[in-house]
């Protein structure tokens, strides 16, 4: 009995620690386990991460490791076996769906490798939908907003076209439009530019670190390290844990990078 | 959401799966409009039968001799008692329920007149025939009771006679020979069509009944008697007071049985509307069996496009959708969509039912429940495919969802 009381104030103290320590994202023994059939299948073990407001975050590891499971854990987009996950100092793993969906549509924009656009739908109005979820009340103007927030990924002259009227590069940043739209503090982004070219790739990674230096708090995944390099810092990970996790010392800069590809390329002309 | 943004994200979902939305409707469009013309057709030859019956007139009770055939053999003719005129003046004088009363005397014969010659049907009536009969004169005019007292040889004909015999001259006036006895037309009677068991109605002579009588039935008896109540709630006490009124006039014992029968329209009605209620039934079966093949149809195109739905709902749940936005979304659609396709439906149907009616022999009678239970059905369905894989795909984990294959 005591022992459960005493563990009881532990936790409480944990939580009111995690509130002062300011982390937007923290998780405690974060674990996932898959069922497939009778087998059990451990994505994720008892991953414990902090990320503070600001940061941009890339996670590295074989394929497999368990980046994707991660991510969508830390999205919201699925729920975890094991572990807690604390997201701007709230506990989500006491939440309701509804209150998840909440959170996926204020505080998350996510990015997917696979970008995940509606079809036959125009960019805007891709963009426009986490607004039509927005219940929050501070959208006014649904169109104003998803124009602006097209402009912002330099797509303010392809508004109108479908998916399938826009290269790659072009509907990762609708994607990424659609996932700034309602101003979330935390952009999380799995293989971003897994489809693209490097030059689209650069490209986007240039939004990327424009986004940061306005203060969003970025995470994403990538495979290549030199894509790595464009942010702050990284965490590797193997079998579902975290192995390794460190500030990167000479970041590159993805303005300069561009820069250099396209003098390449005219050289190559 | 607010109900103008539900009903747009539904309205621009239906249109972005042109094909989709048009497959769906179609099979709810042919589904109602099957099930109601097959139905209305089924319909439409019942109230024409019905029509033909009411034609006979309103509130029309006939009188025959003879016990109904319900005990069994009864006497052969001759056994029992023939109707008189006293009969006939009995229900008149006495009978309080009975608007008019006609007694008819047939009999058939060879009429010649007119550019010929011509078999059919002289029936003596009175005056209040064509009132029993709701019955309308062309031109000219009807016999009058004096007719009937002075046995005039006076005759109205019917639309049939005059177009045999007097296809391009007004009959009106002229000589008519009816089993050689000379009848002078002064009427003919308004054209009424078919019966229910498909002779004509006009292909006959009517004549004063004490004429007919005397000069052309040879003493014959009175085949039957033709009664109209005052109105129609008054039927059953009419019948009632009629057969009373009988058994008097034939002197009949107590507990002694009636030696005549008495019917009314709804004895008529039931056994003509025997065959068409079959009809129905056979045309409502075959409506139903395309009301299935629709709605399976609609499940078909819903359960084939679920894999693009769920990965559409995986979309929206990951952005920040509720399940309950996505369920009122799907159901939104699906009612839409049925709604559309159901009135469609039963746009069509009338359209048919209209070209049936004007251009065919067919007539189709479109029910008012017919189409609430074709709307009903076919909405059902497409309301439970559209929205049943949608309430699955949301109650998912947005990650599943969108991985969904
Ligand atoms: N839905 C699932 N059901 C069962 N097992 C899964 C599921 N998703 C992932 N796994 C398993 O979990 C482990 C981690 O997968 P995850 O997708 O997180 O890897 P990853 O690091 O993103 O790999 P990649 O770099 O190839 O995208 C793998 O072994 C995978 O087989
Ligand atoms: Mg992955």
């Amino acid at each position: 009995m005591e022992i459960e009381t005493a563990a009881q104030d532990l936790e409480e103290d944990f939580n009111r620690e995690i509130i002062l320590e300011n982390l937007i994202i923290k998780t405690v023994n974060l674990s996932k386990t898959y069922k497939v059939g009778d087998i059990d299948v451990p994505a994720l073990k008892h991953v414990n991460i902090n990320v503070e407001p600001g940061e941009f975050v890339a996670i590295m590891g074989a394929s497999g490791s368990g980046k994707s499971t991660l991510m969508n854990l830390l999205g919201c987009l699925d729920m975890p076996t094991a572990g807690d996950y604390f997201l701007d100092g709230q506990n989500t793993s006491k939440m309701s769906k509804n209150e998840y969906a909440q959170i996926r549509n204020q505080k998350i924009g996510f990015v997917f490798q696979g970008f995940n656009l509606l079809p036959r739908t125009t960019a805007l109005e891709n963009v426009e939908l986490p607004l039509m979820y927005d219940r929050s009340g501070k959208t006014i103007n649904q169109e104003k907003m998803a124009i602006a927030a097209l402009e912002r990924v330099g797509l303010g002259d392809r508004m109108h076209h479908i998916p399938s009227q826009l290269s790659g590069g072009q509907q990762q940043r609708v994607a990424l439009a659609r996932a700034l739209v309602n101003e979330p503090s935390l952009i999380l982004a799995d293989e971003p530019t897994g489809n693209l070219d490097s030059r689209t790739s650069v490209e986007v990674f240039h939004l990327f670190q424009q986004l940061n230096d306005e203060g969003i708090t970025i995470v994403m995944v990538t495979h290549e390290r030199d894509f790595a390099a464009f942010a702050k810092r990284i965490i590797e990970m193997r079998d579902g844990r975290v192995i390794k996790d460190y500030e990167i010392k000479d970041r590159l800069n993805a303005e300069t990078e561009l820069q250099k590809i396209l003098s390449e390329a005219i050289i190559d002309d | 959401m607010q109900a103008k943004t539900i009903l747009k994200v539904a309205t621009k979902s239906i249109m972005k799966a042109r094909m989709r939305s048009l497959l769906t409707a179609l099979g709810i469009i042919i589904g109602v409009a099957a099930v109601v013309v097959m139905v209305a057709i089924g319909d439409g030859a019942q109230l024409k039968v019905e029509q033909q019956i009411a034609s006979l007139g309103s509130n029309l009770i006939i009188i025959t001799p003879g016990a109904s055939n319900t005990g069994g053999v009864r006497g052969g003719a001759g056994t029992f008692n023939r109707f008189t005129m006293d009969d006939v003046e009995k229900l008149k004088t006495e009978s309080t329920l009975a608007k008019s009363i006609s007694p008819v005397i047939s009999a058939r014969g060879q009429v010649i007149g007119g550019i010929g010659n011509w078999f059919t049907i002289i029936q003596g009536v009175s005056p209040d025939y064509i009132d029993i009969r709701s019955w309308g004169l062309e031109s000219g005019e009807f016999f009058t009771d004096r007719d009937v007292m002075a046995r005039s040889k006076v005759c109205v004909i019917g639309s049939e006679i005059k177009k045999n015999l007097f296809p391009n001259d007004d009959p009106i006036g002229q000589q008519i020979r009816i089993r050689n006895v000379p009848f002078k037309i002064i009427g003919v009677l308004k054209e009424k069509g078919q019966t229910a068991v498909g002779t004509s109605n006009d292909d006959v002579i009517l004549a004063p009944s004490r004429t007919v009588l005397d000069r052309l039935s040879g003493g014959r008896f009175i085949s039957s008697i033709q009664v109209s109540a005052i109105n129609n709630d008054k039927i059953t006490a009419a019948i009632a007071e009629l057969k009373s009124l009988m058994r008097e006039s034939h002197k009949l014992f107590q507990g002694e049985d009636d030696d005549f029968t008495i019917r009314d329209q709804s004895d008529l009605t039931e056994a003509a509307t025997e065959t068409s209620r079959i009809l129905t039934i056979l045309l409502a079966s075959v409506a139903g069996v395309s009301l299935i093949v629709g709605g399976i149809g609609i499940m078909n195109i819903m359960l084939v496009s679920v894999t693009e739905r769920t990965r559409e709902i995986g979309i929206r749940l990951s952005i920040g959708a509720r399940s309950s936005d996505i369920l009122i979304q799907f159901l939104t659609e699906a009612i839409v969509l049925s709604l559309s396709g159901g009135i469609i439906g039963v746009a069509l149907s009338f359209l048919i039912a209209y070209i049936l009616n004007n251009y065919t022999d067919q007539s189709a009678y479109i029910k008012p429940q017919i189409i609430m239970i074709a709307f009903g059905f076919a909405g059902a369905i497409g309301i439970f495919f559209g929205f049943y894989p949608a309430r699955k795909a949301s109650a998912l984990n947005p990650i599943d969802a969108l991985r969904y294959e």
